[in-house]
């Protein structure tokens, strides 16, 4: 048998803790497979088709659901920002780092979800983190989905607040919680519009009725539905009329918007003093002026996205209903949202699937635990307003001819 | 309640968890001993909570790897 990496580890070797992840790669690498993590699209020819491995394929699983990436109006902003404005601000967003351009974008945010403030983070990672861990600190009490997005868990570690999770959408299971918390202590329950493995909504008409009632501040991630769902594309929390009794709005660029970065909306009278307070805010450069300008460009574009949104909801729903047919198991029983996860019974056979889908030409995301639900390994699939009814047929015939091939239906 | 009790009362929640049947003793650990992963522990963890109305913040779970630990936090918390 050949040397394994393992093998060689000497003593006291502190990257030793990921032999068994280590150890498992291999084995599925060994077995031939493309690397699912490891892919390279060596070009890109619009928001839903790209060279990958070689291979033209069709792009199923990028977040681009509005398909704002090679709009000409963001591409002449972003052009015109990086040669007025240079290719980088070199600095933090409370000294040398705020351009016209961060707070024409910030405008743009505010007029989108019609709030007094917004805030500018350079990823969505970093609002998330920012905003949790400067709001909860020590003594306050954080009640959240267990189901949360990684960058929420390290805001919850990071601000060291006591952090109490519920069942998934678990109304019941969230108000105990919210009951048992000592009187007097601070209070901030988190919730996501949409949960981005399965693609489900949460209640969040009965969630955030609740958290209120405890005298609970309120914060909704809102990234996979922003641009797309609810009247004006708020959300999830403007979809069930519940988005003014929540605290805190994040979001980010590198879904809808097309681009990269992160932020957070609120009408708090105070909020603005998180600027001065919020560590990931104030020590990193912010985000290149080109950026902000597609940024901006596109959040404004998004107000009047309508037929847009319309068609991105006859792709999920045709998708979801046509792998519902073909005997394929969903994350959800109806199409809920721009996501349609399909649940594989194990990591090797998702893996193949996955490896055959992109040999059809088809890229998915393979998701697989610890960042899914219950040790689910998932191929999950992201619809964009731009694929075309007849790609997403395509994308079907795809489905069907390597899921019989690797017997999965 | 004394520590008797909830020692009781824990075993029997517990019951259902021990797949393997491992003789529950104070230095049983969970996630060696009785291999609960993140979502048992999370099930677990609700099924303490109801039956004792309490809250076990996760940061207080982190202090807790042994059955004995667990049923003294517990108690501790019952008579505050």
């Amino acid at each position: 048998m050949t040397e394994t990496l393992t093998d060689i580890a000497p003593t006291g070797d502190l990257l030793s803790k990921f032999d068994d992840l280590i150890q498992t790669r291999e084995t599925l690498l060994a077995s031939g497979i493309e690397d699912p993590f490891n892919l390279v699209m060596e070009k890109v020819l619009s928001p839903t088709t790209a060279i990958c491995n070689g291979r033209e394929t069709i792009l199923l699983g990028t977040y681009n659901y509005m398909g704002m990436t090679f709009d000409p109006d963001v591409i002449d902003a972003g052009k015109q920002a990086l040669s007025d404005y240079g290719s980088g601000t070199t600095g933090s967003r409370v000294l040398n780092g705020t351009y016209q351009g961060h707070r024409e974008c910030e405008d743009a945010l505010r007029d989108f979800y019609a709030m007094d403030h917004a805030m500018v983070f350079s990823t969505g990672y970093q609002a998330n983190l920012g905003i949790i861990a400067t709001l909860a600190g020590k003594g306050d009490y954080i009640v959240l989905d267990i189901d949360s997005h990684a960058s929420i868990w390290d805001g919850c570690a990071m601000g060291n607040a006591e952090v109490v999770p519920f069942k998934h959408n678990d109304v019941e299971a969230m108000e105990k919680r919210l009951r048992r918390i000592p009187e007097g202590a601070g209070k901030l329950v988190i919730l996501e519009g949409v949960y981005s493995m399965l693609g489900d909504v949460a209640p969040l008409k009965e969630m955030v009725a609740i958290a209120k009632k405890y005298g609970a501040m309120v914060l909704v991630d809102e990234a996979h539905s922003m641009g797309f769902i609810g009247e004006n594309g708020r959300g999830v929390c403007e979809e069930q009329g519940v988005i003014d009794d929540v605290d805190f709005v994040i979001g980010t660029f590198s879904k809808s918007v097309g681009t990269v970065g992160g932020f957070c909306v609120s009408n708090h009278p105070k909020f603005d003093i998180m600027r001065l307070v919020c560590r990931p805010y104030v020590f990193t450069a912010s985000l290149p002026p080109s950026v902000v300008a597609t940024a901006a460009t596109s959040i404004r574009k998004l107000m009047h996205g309508a037929n847009k949104r319309a068609h991105l909801w006859e792709n999920s729903k045709r998708l979801h209903g046509g792998l519902t047919e073909l005997g394929f198991q969903l994350g959800t029983s109806e199409p809920q949202s721009a996501i349609v996860a399909v649940i594989m019974p194990d990591l090797e056979r998702g893996a193949a699937m996955w490896e055959a889908l992109l040999k059809e030409g088809l890229y998915v995301n393979l998701a697989r635990p610890p960042a899914t639900p219950a040790n689910m390994t998932l191929l999950r699939c992201s619809l964009c307003a731009e694929h075309s009814a007849e790609e997403v047929e395509t994308v079907l015939g795809m489905f069907e001819r390597a899921g019989k091939a690797m017997g999965i239906i | 309640m004394d520590s008797a009790a909830v020692d009781e009362r824990i075993r029997a929640l517990i019951e259902p968890f021990n797949k393997k049947g491992v003789t529950i003793e104070d230095a049983t650990t969970f996630a060696g001993d009785l291999e609960f992963d993140s979502l048992t522990v999370m099930d677990f963890v609700a099924e303490i909570e109801d039956e004792f109305d309490i809250i076990i913040s996760m940061n207080q779970q982190a202090e807790i790897e042994n059955y004995g630990q667990l049923v003294a936090a517990v108690h501790k918390m019952q008579d505050s």
